[in-house]
């Protein structure tokens, strides 16, 4: 099991005959993925590169392949107006990977997303992940079971999904973990995922899923959002929550653990020498109003009974605390 | 990317909001005539000259003065000239002055604060009031957080006028005020969402004494702040051609042009990353190590060889900088591309001082390889086999 996606995920890619849009159509599609199509207004009848089928509109493209997720790589400018045509489409899982969408448009796409999904049941409901984020991948078992040691030019079975631009190889699934255990990762930051993935992996622990929220100040998924999923997910064992300076959805997502939260939980917060006043590459990444810095958001994490990593190198290591791993079986993993 | 005071009361006047006569004089011979056209206009002999810089304490710098004549105004003028802006947000060079505003000075009943920015737990803007103006509103959220009012607008309706008139009457304006303070509001609101701001403030917004014109006193915008939002800098041609590089930082400008995102820090160690939050996780783990981040770099997915080299250019051209550490997790960008990048910087510019590399993700191998090939020509790089270890090496060879 998983959350949000899985093999079964059907998948169109918005933007699929750009250059970003079609290197990780690619990329997808190597990862087992189930892409079933692209939209590119204009050039709808036409096949991409690898065969796929590509439409004008995102309803031509549902209703030819009954895709449910969607990947946007459409420019900045255009990308509010993609994520409302994939609302209007009906998609139940809208992964936004475009970085430097203007706020004022997510402000207006968030609002019409909660409009639409205001009169819904939960299962009816849109997922929208991003804008600014790596995507989401749900790790499958290799084909050759050794797994981590497979040179295998292509190792991947069909029975994974990744949606987005993360190095698929990182992952493991379930079957490649000594330790039999599955981690649920969250997270604000794309390359502080890879890390964190990386280093789980290392110490013998697989991922469920991982889901890149993104880096804007407005977005879809939270951190709540997630671990409300991952809380609910048999298969995922224990969650990781990454975090940095900027607003206050680390605290709040902190609160939500402690009234809901049952599984063991690790975080880190990234930012802590980080200037006030300074955007830190991210949009949403900024200390202002003496709101945001990393050391409250430490703080309420820990008080919540989060495990804290105290530095990037020890998200891995934090998680095997808080699963209670002893070093031993850590070293035989 | 902010704009200057004289640029806010601009964009205020085209939006309708009343504001003092003002005039932007940019030479001392201008001061007499700039002084005197505003007087005539306003009916009274108070003028505030004030220099047109970002960077705050400016009063206390000398650099807002009040003037009573076309004399005061020029002394006033050559004074900001000809001297250096020395503040504590300056540095000690200080900054040169090259343009002043001239503002009709006012009389003032009563001061009002008033805001917009977009709150992101709602995910909504948010028109924020005070009947407590002129002061830092930071401040009136700590000591008195009841004389915050906020109303959320809808993104799909925008600010109804009953928002804004519910708002003047908690405000405590009363007469023909309500109705000016709420079209104020209204074309605040208009403005924030038009010209994709991140924050636009009023502060003071105040309320004359009654006069013949406005027998229930008028209300005014005195000073204004806008912040707006970098993503949607694409179709605000106005509010781009604004911008003022004087006070920006050179090498942060020069990683702009390059589409690199590089922020300049006290410590003595350059890093060089990609993606923002693992750049702000290296400078905290440096820090854990002992040292300090000289600054924050985040190359991102898509940098090109050319832009990577000229990211190194400008980590080593900050002498403060007595160690590099490059830190590459490969996903969209290879670990080839960084390498490359390191062996051409070695070629053009020479890394005198110590260089940790740790590259780990897409396309490893290569990028250690490239290294590997180019090692008689990176005598003091060091290679790391993780992020900890990367961060030890650095701080141990710096010292």
């Amino acid at each position: 099991m998983s959350i949000l996606i899985d093999a079964k995920t059907r998948v169109i890619c918005q933007g699929i005959t750009g250059s970003f849009g079609a290197l990780h159509t690619k990329g997808c599609l190597d990862y087992g993925t189930h892409v079933v199509g692209g939209v590119t207004p204009g050039r709808g009848g036409t096949k991409d590169a690898n065969g796929l089928p590509i439409f004008n509109t995102v309803r031509d493209a549902v209703a030819a392949t009954g895709a449910d997720a969607t990947m946007i790589f459409v420019p900045p400018a255009f990308c509010g107006d993609a994520i409302l045509e994939a609302i209007d489409a009906n998609i139940r899982v809208i992964i936004a990977i475009t970085e430097g969408v203007p706020v004022q448009d997510m402000v207006r796409v968030r609002a019409e997303l909660d409009r639409v999904n205001a009169t819904r049941h939960r299962a009816e409901r849109l997922s929208l992940i991003g804008p600014n984020c790596p995507g989401v991948i749900t790790p499958g078992p290799k084909s050759d079971a050794a797994g981590a040691g497979s040179d295998a030019k292509n190792p991947y079975t069909k029975a994974g999904c990744k949606i987005g631009i993360m190095p698929g190889y990182i992952n493991r699934h379930i079957s490649e973990s000594p330790l039999g255990k599955n981690v649920g990762i969250v997270s604000r930051s794309g390359t502080l995922t890879y890390e964190a993935v990386w280093q789980t992996s290392q110490l013998g622990l697989a991922q469920s899923t991982c889901v890149g929220i993104g880096g804007d100040p407005v977005r879809g998924f939270g951190f709540i959002d997630c671990l409300e999923r991952f809380e609910r997910d048999p298969d995922t064992h224990a969650i990781l929550m990454i975090g940095e300076i900027g607003g206050t959805d680390e605290e709040d997502a902190a609160q939500w653990y402690k009234e809901n939260g049952s599984k063991p939980i690790a975080g880190f917060i990234a930012g802590r020498t980080a200037p006030p006043g300074r955007r830190m590459g991210h949009a949403g990444a900024i200390i202002s109003g003496g709101q945001g810095d990393a050391e409250s958001k430490i703080k309420a994490l820990r008080a919540c009974g989060f495990e804290i990593a105290e530095t990037p190198a020890d998200m891995g290591a934090a998680m095997a605390r808080a699963m209670k791993i002893e070093a031993a079986a850590l070293a035989g993993a | 990317m902010k704009v200057h005071e004289y640029q806010g009361r601009q964009l205020l006047q085209e939006a309708g909001i009343p504001v003092p006569p003002g005039i932007v004089v940019e030479s001392i011979d201008h001061a007499q005539s700039a002084y005197k056209q505003i007087a005539d206009e306003a009916g009274g002999s108070l003028v505030v000259v004030k220099a047109q810089v970002f960077a705050g304490g400016r009063g206390k710098a000398g650099f807002v003065k009040l003037v009573n004549s076309a004399k005061e105004a020029e002394d006033a003028a050559r004074f900001m000239f000809t001297n250096r802006m020395v503040s504590p947000q300056t540095g000690a060079d200080g900054l040169e002055v090259k343009k002043l505003l001239f503002a009709a000075g006012v009389d003032i009943a009563k001061e009002y604060y008033l805001a917009i920015t977009t709150d992101r737990s709602t995910r909504k803007n948010v028109l924020i009031a005070s009947s407590e103006g002129g002061v830092e509103i930071e401040q009136v959220a700590h000591d008195n957080p009841d004389a915050i009012l906020k109303e959320q607008i809808d993104p799909l309706l925008g600010l109804q006028g009953h928002q804004a008139r519910r708002l003047a009457f908690q405000l405590g304006f009363t007469g023909k005020q309500i109705n000016q303070a709420a079209k104020i509001m209204s074309a605040l609101a208009k403005l924030y969402e038009d010209k994709d701001c991140s924050l636009a403030e009023i502060n003071p917004l105040i309320v004359t004494p009654p006069n013949d014109a406005h027998p229930d006193g008028q209300v005014l915008a005195i000073d204004a702040k806008f912040n707006f939002d970098d993503n949607a800098l694409f179709r605000q041609k106005q509010i781009s051609a604004m911008f003022d590089a004087s006070e920006e930082n050179p090498l942060e400008m020069r990683a702009k042009k390059v589409d690199l995102n590089y922020i300049q820090l006290d410590g003595n160690i350059g890093c060089l990353v990609n993606g923002a939050g693992l750049a702000m996780a290296t400078m905290d783990i440096i820090k854990h190590a002992g040292g300090e981040p000289a600054n924050f770099l985040d190359v991102g997915g898509g940098a090109s060889e050319e832009a990577v080299t000229e990211a190194f250019r400008i980590i080593l051209e900050d002498k403060a900088v007595k160690g590099v550490l490059v830190n590459i997790f490969g996903g969209i960008m290879r670990c080839d591309i960084i390498a490359q990048a390191v062996a051409n910087a070695a070629k053009e510019v020479g890394f005198k001082v110590p260089l940790v590399v740790r590259l780990e993700g897409t396309n490893v191998e290569a990028g250690k390889k490239i290294l590997q090939d180019a090692k008689s020509s990176l005598p003091t790089m060091q290679a790391a086999d993780d992020l900890a270890d990367a961060a030890k090496k650095v701080c141990a060879a710096v010292g």
